[in-house]
């Protein structure tokens, strides 16, 4: 009997090439990433350092310290302890990244000694939509942060701000807006304790 | 393959004017319109895409014989994924400013229309070496018509090319030029040039075509 259905050859006898290309293909970069991965690491590192004294707006040359916190969770985090000429905290640089509009958002938040203002934030990495999204790298943006207690939360609003918790967003770009304002939150929550008590037990 | 599909050489020609990707086949405007507001940019742009589109067609060439017609497509874009994420991360170890300055339009390459016809029309059909010329020919062809738009773009707009400085300080820059608007007009009035120079060329080859000897 005719059949209007001619046998189908298996799944794997159809795939095979898109299965061995995928292996192959993931070797390579696999290989790529351990190759320029150290590298990549470097620029962004070299990054941050030049950032972190303008953060904190430091007057002269300022010491950049790392220190490694242990958070509420167990886990440790790394930020940067900016110190002044005299030897006193001049301010306290948090790393910090979370999901953006189209993928992670990594950033720096500038904050006083005692993380209860936030001095500035830069933007090291975003991949948001051009001219939309992207547009949280911009000072119109940015700049609302400076001064901001971190007390209570930041908000995020889409009209003209009436509280000093209020950030306004980008124009069409809500998500990319409230996700910073949420890493910014999220850090500076899971950091503000360590932080202080680091400097109790390390004067000044 | 078939008598009546190009030579490798037709394949390079075609691609640089003929059947120029931008000015001919209107192909990866999101590229043409977002990067070319300075010549550094753009042929940045123009290499990293000339090293994806050649690469993807050799590869695809090589295994054209083993593509399954309902599977290609899924192995053009893993192939030329794979290629952009090696260049994308290339250019963050080597070019990091230019890379944080390209954001997010290296990774997508992966959608640039040009790499995937270029894989269906020619690398599926023909040879490594046709591929590879015909690869090599686009790409001339996409950073001639970026480096014709930036050029007009960044001398308009910052009174320079390549980040030299070309126009007296005098000159009011036309900072318009450089931001979004001014992507459109210049595409716009050089599509224009170019349609304008082939009608003409048309023209006088049917007129000699018509001439009595």
């Amino acid at each position: 009997m005719m059949t209007d259905n001619p046998r189908q050859p298996g799944s794997l006898r159809q795939a095979w090439l898109v299965i061995l290309l995928a292996l192959l293909y993931g070797g390579a970069l696999a290989a790529t990433q351990t190759t320029l991965g150290p590298r990549i690491a470097e620029n962004q590192r070299r990054e941050t350092y030049r950032v972190i004294p303008t953060l904190v707006a430091v007057d002269g040359a300022a010491k950049v310290q790392p220190v490694t916190l242990a958070l509420a969770d167990g886990k440790k985090q790394e930020v940067f302890r900016v110190v002044a000429d005299d030897g006193a905290t001049a301010g306290w640089v948090l790393p910090a990244h979370g999901q953006g509009f189209q993928d992670r958002i990594d950033l720096l938040i500038g904050v006083t000694p005692d993380v209860a203002t936030i001095l500035g934030l830069y933007i090291l990495d975003q991949k948001d939509t051009p001219n939309l999204g992207s547009l949280i790298t911009e000072e119109p943006y940015l700049g609302q942060y400076r001064g901001m207690p971190t007390d209570p939360k930041i908000v995020v609003v889409t009209s003209a701000p009436t509280t000093t918790c209020q950030i306004r967003s980008v124009t069409g770009a809500t998500i990319s807006s409230t996700s910073v304002a949420e890493i910014v939150n999220r850090t500076i929550e899971s950091l503000k304790t360590p932080i202080r008590r680091w400097r109790a037990e390390n004067k000044p | 393959m078939s008598s009546s599909e190009p030579t490798a050489m037709e394949r390079f020609i075609n691609g640089i004017l003929p059947e120029n990707p931008i000015y001919r086949q209107l192909l990866g405007m999101c590229p043409t319109l977002a990067v070319t507001g300075a010549m550094k940019p753009a042929m940045t742009m123009a290499v990293s895409t000339a090293f994806v589109l050649i690469a993807a067609n050799l590869m695809i060439s090589l295994i054209r014989r083993l593509l399954k017609p309902h599977l290609r497509i899924l192995i053009f874009t893993l192939t030329i994924a794979t290629f952009v994420t090696i260049t994308d991360r290339f250019l963050a170890a080597y070019l990091y400013e230019m890379s944080k300055a390209l954001g997010p339009y290296v990774p997508l390459i992966i959608v640039n229309c040009i790499i995937i016809s270029r894989c269906e029309i020619c690398a599926a059909t023909q040879g490594p070496f046709t591929a590879f010329c015909d690869g090599v020919g686009m790409s001339l062809g996409f950073a001639l018509a970026l480096a014709s738009l930036a050029t007009v773009r960044e001398i308009l707009g910052s009174g320079s090319w390549f980040g030299i400085m070309l126009l007296p300080k005098e000159w009011p820059h036309w900072t318009i030029m450089i931001l979004s608007p001014g992507a459109f007009f210049a595409l716009g009035l050089l599509l224009g040039l170019a349609n304008w120079i082939s009608r003409r060329r048309q023209e006088a080859a049917a007129r000699q075509a018509n001439e009595p000897y």
